[in-house]
């Protein structure tokens, strides 16, 4: 009974203590329950979002660029299909046996394979290795016949930009190549869609335009598993292709450059002298683009690199070229605008002239005799030049110069290559060379050579604004909108230098007509010094300057030799310069040729003239029925 | 005579079947159930390794809960000491001749089956001063010697196992024990001065801990410190839960277990795949069956004539609850990581084996609730 009482009292102690326990458990379950409750119902918003951060993860794809077009529409930068061939490395049997079999397939080179050992130690498992960038159709076939042995191998089928017409709009167009570090960094939205594989703009328009031509990603979702492994795809977003460029270029004209300057170091210029669109800028020789796509070789690098001939420079805009006597429309000009001289005033040319013991030569040793503006122009008299040159004075030549475009950047914002040029005075002498004006610059000013460097897109506008009758034009290359027609672009062009008087590049309209008068016998007329280039159909007809501008001094001695071309070595030779415009009456055209070290302005450049107005002329009609303009916004 | 005989006379197989807890035992089925669901989902929505072991171990293991249930508890009472000196013993064998995993020496290979002593002893130590307890008298509860003796028996397994080392298995043994103190009426004012020397050489046995435990210590205070290493479990178990909602993502559904970001989903982190699949809903409705499982087994300690029944259902309600908390608080993030699994949900042998010998004798104590056992 005692025992029992004492277990009573036991049991008593131990409900008691149960008691106060099952109030505790009561308290800590709350607070687990409220965590639960916390967690799940409170922060599920938040702890959603991480979930799906830990298992869904983005792959992007290299983006479509943007397609660059001619005036007519014909793709000139598009993109292609091309045939890649992927290795997954977490699904490679045996990495040695891959490799030693597509090493015979495809015939790698010793360094490639290399190349992909260093990149599987490199990369994730699961990450691609590029083997081949671009497969033939033959290497691609082979690869699939073969491969069920190549275990972990994945050809694929991706876009790359091609450039259909290889090196003919390589100056303008640029190249698109693999970005660097840097590149990436320095551009926001590369940084921001860049993937392995993905190029970019490295030159030209390509680069200039990058963000508009980009164009976004198409990005794969996968779930992933903790080690980064894809399960499954969830979506398939797709990107959209950049946008596009149009430009004002004609890829026959351009192409007809490209077979004129063949194997000749150069540049040709035309432009439309109304709206300013450029038809062609070709500068030779040129490179084929397309070689960059895939990374160079160091052979072909090296080999553009080296040529004499430097392809590398555009040598449109950033060519610099005494204009020789090209510059005599302008010298011409600014005199009868400054009033120096009137059309009917003569110089007597004896071949040569003498200013305080300095023989100035004309470049015909016997002379021209008694000659007006218009034979002096025509047969291109140095002595004439001379003359009216020191009568007239650098400052004011250097004025009108400037007026029509000489020592500025033409198209500025496109190209960063771009080169102003310089057309001298006597202050910018002072300023930069430290020494005075000396009269005798003034005369070789006079007729292109001395400090004057010019572009040849330059030349070809300062062409272009005297045959439009004196008006400032804009330069373009890209078309932006539906283009004025010639009589709108003609009158807004009038209208526009009513309301902004610098836009006006001359004082009394019979002066330009006098210049154009003096272009025109140059070409059309006999002892014209591009005579023989003429087109008499007046549907063709042009009107032109030729230039021939000295890279060296001549010796008296070499003077006295009178040396053929072939006879004088490459690096010596004038280059030859020829600016012209067509069609004389309702003229709309403007071009300027160089050949570099290539004789003279009336043997080499003139002919080229000749071939070019035919096919720009023809091709007129064509430009003007062009239609489906869209906007583009840039 | 009779009456001794009355109490002490085994009961009928029909009076044992009528006497059956069926409550309890139809929550240790459901559970089993959801443990069996939750592990097939551990498996990616297929019947692999795991489901099938735990499925294995469950067909065994139930029917010996229902042999334990259905022998007198007063045979546990006879050999209680037994069974404690006897996981004392294979403790000691394991720290020589233990099965060593991952730096920690716990295990002994029966070939058919790894056992686990440690889990063991977490029924053993709940057994044996359930024994003590219900011979002593009560007014020698509080003597010195008897307190001594006690910390002794606690101390015994708890230092074994603190070696191997396993702190988390130490720490639930620890509680256990503490627990049958608590209960058996040791003065509160104790429980205080220990509390409060265990508050003050906190600092000392924190520079005891190995830099693991050091280090799990610093992560739980600020997961944050090391996401992908040290504090990565949490992270990914909080993330787990936290998505998971009101109610879940859906069976076979739970991402972050699938994908493989949950460590552990089959042992102590069971809890989190199950949270993340079925939600706050059915996180709750887990607790409820859990709940309703502790308060079956006080309600059995509390009509149990025996003390030593009652000590035991009380010490082992008590145990599960701790069991759960530990485990669902390192989960939920509320404790450090100390490695404590979820009883029945978590896959582990020795622990199920524990568990159901557990409730196998308080089964055995609800059949038997009116018999008294001599002390």
């Amino acid at each position: 009974m005692i025992k029992q009482n004492l277990g009573i009292r036991k049991s008593d102690v131990f409900n008691r203590r149960m008691f106060i326990i099952g109030m505790a458990k009561v308290v800590i379950l709350a607070g687990i329950v409220s965590r639960l409750f916390s967690l799940q119902i409170n922060e599920n918003k938040k702890y959603l979002t991480l979930s799906d951060k830990n298992r869904i993860r983005e792959w992007k794809l290299p983006p479509t660029r943007g397609n660059i077009v001619d005036y007519f529409g014909n793709i000139i930068a598009g993109n292609l299909k091309v045939y890649q061939l992927h290795i997954i490395p977490e699904q490679v049997e045996n990495f040695n046996y891959l490799l030693v079999r597509l090493k015979t397939l495809l015939e790698l080179s010793d360094k490639k394979i290399q190349k992909i050992t260093k990149l599987k130690n490199k990369l994730k498992p699961w990450d691609s290795i590029i083997v081949s960038e671009n497969l033939t159709w033959s290497q691609f076939l082979k690869v699939n016949n073969y491969l069920y042995d190549l275990v972990g191998v994945k050809p694929v089928m991706t876009i790359s930009r091609n450039y259909p017409f290889n090196d003919v709009y390589t100056h303008v167009l640029g190249y698109v190549s693999q970005p660097n570090q840097k590149e990436i960094i320095e551009n926001k939205i590369v940084q921001e869609r860049f993937v392995p594989g993905m190029k970019i703009g490295k030159l030209g328009l390509e680069k200039k335009f990058e963000n508009h031509l980009i164009g976004t990603n198409a990005i794969q979702r996968y779930e992933v598993n903790a080690y980064g492994k894809r399960i499954n795809q969830l979506e398939f977003q797709k990107g959209s292709q950049g946008n596009k460029i149009r430009l004002t270029l004609d890829t026959e004209v351009q192409k007809l450059s490209a077979k004129l300057l063949l194997n000749k170091a150069g540049s040709i210029s035309v432009m439309d002298i109304y709206t300013g669109d450029i038809i062609a800028m070709y500068s030779s020789p040129s490179y084929d683009p397309n070689l960059f796509l895939f990374g160079i070789s160091q052979d072909e690098w090296e080999l553009i690199r080296n040529n004499p001939l430097k392809p590398l420079i555009h040598k449109t805009i950033s060519g610099l070229y005494s204009p020789g006597s090209t510059i005599k429309p302008i010298v011409a000009l600014s005199a009868l605008e400054n009033k120096i001289i009137n059309p009917n005033f003569k110089v007597k040319c004896t071949g040569k002239t003498e200013l305080y013991g300095q023989t100035f030569h004309c470049w015909k040793e016997k002379g021209h005799g008694f000659v007006s503006l218009k034979n002096a122009m025509k047969q291109s008299c140095d002595t004439y030049f001379y003359e009216i040159a020191r009568l007239l004075g650098v400052d004011r030549l250097n004025i009108t110069a400037k007026k029509f475009g000489l020592g500025e950047k033409v198209l500025g914002q496109y190209f960063d290559n771009e080169k102003q040029g310089l057309f001298p005075n006597t202050s910018w002498k002072k300023n930069n060379l430290g020494r005075g004006w000396v009269l005798g610059e003034t005369l070789i000013t006079g007729i292109g050579q001395g400090y004057t460097q010019t572009t040849p897109l330059q030349l070809c506008l300062m062409t272009a604004q005297i045959a439009n009758g004196g008006y400032k034009i804009k330069p373009k290359i890209l078309v932006n909108n539906k283009p004025l027609s010639l009589e709108q672009a003609k009158n807004s062009m009038k209208f526009d230098s009513l309301h902004s008087p610098n836009l006006k590049l001359f004082d009394d309209p019979k002066n330009i007509k006098i210049v154009q008068e003096a272009m025109f016998s140059s070409t059309n007329e006999i002892y014209g010094t591009s005579y023989k280039s003429r087109i008499d159909d007046p549907k063709y007809q042009f009107a032109g300057k030729t230039g021939t501008s000295q890279v060296k001094r001549i010796s008296k001695r070499e003077r006295e030799l009178d040396l053929k071309l072939e006879q004088i070595p490459y690096k010596d030779r004038d280059h030859a310069l020829y600016v012209a415009y067509g069609p004389y009456i309702n003229p709309r055209y403007a071009l300027s040729i160089i050949v570099e070290h290539g004789g003279s302005g009336s043997k080499t450049a003139a002919p080229m003239a000749k071939e070019l107005f035919k096919l720009i002329i023809d091709r007129d009609e064509l430009r003007k029925k062009q239609s489906n303009f869209e906007d583009i916004n840039i | 005579m009779f009456y001794y005989k009355r109490l002490n006379s085994d009961l009928s197989f029909i009076q044992k079947i009528k006497e059956m807890d069926y409550v309890l035992l139809i929550c240790i089925i459901l559970l089993s159930l959801i443990s069996l669901i939750v592990m097939y989902s551990t498996d990616g929505g297929d019947i692999l390794f795991h489901t099938k072991n735990h499925f294995m171990k469950l067909i065994v293991l139930f029917p010996l809960m229902l042999v334990i249930a259905f022998l007198n508890i007063k045979h546990w009472h006879t050999f209680a000491y037994l069974f404690y000196f006897l996981i004392i013993l294979l403790l000691v064998w394991v720290s020589f001749f233990g099965l060593k995993v991952s730096g920690s020496q716990r295990w002994m290979n029966l070939y058919f089956f790894v056992l686990q002593p440690s889990e063991l002893m977490k029924i053993a130590i709940i057994l044996t001063l359930a024994k003590y307890y219900h011979r002593i008298k009560i007014e020698n509860v509080n003597s010195l010697a008897s307190i001594t003796l006690v910390l002794a028996i606690i101390l015994l397994p708890i230092i074994l196992v603190i070696s191997q080392p396993d702190l988390g298995t130490s720490v639930l043994i620890a509680l256990s024990g503490l627990i049958i103190l608590w209960i058996a009426g040791i003065k509160i004012k104790y429980f205080v001065y220990s509390f409060i020397i265990g508050i003050i050489s906190l600092p000392f046995i924190i520079s005891f801990l190995k830099p693991y435990q050091k280090l799990r210590i610093l992560t739980f205070l600020d997961p944050d410190r090391d996401p992908l290493g040290a504090g990565y479990q949490i992270i990914q178990s909080k993330i787990a839960i936290g998505s998971g909602g009101f109610t879940g993502k859906g069976f076979l559904k739970g991402t972050q277990s699938y994908l493989d970001f949950l460590p552990e989903k089959h042992t102590d982190f069971i809890f989190t795949l199950f949270s993340e699949e079925f939600g706050f809903i059915g996180s709750i409705g887990l607790l409820i069956l859990y709940t309703i499982i502790i308060i079956r087994i006080i309600r059995i300690g509390a009509i149990s004539r025996s003390n030593f029944s009652k000590l035991f259902c009380f010490g082992f309600a008590f145990s599960i609850f701790i069991y759960i908390v530990v485990n669902l608080s390192m989960v939920l993030g509320l404790l450090p990581i100390v490695g404590s699994p979820l009883p029945i949900m978590s896959y582990g042998g020795s622990s199920l084996l524990a568990t159901m010998i557990g409730f196998g004798i308080v089964l055995s104590a609800k059949i038997n609730h009116r018999q008294l056992i001599a002390g």
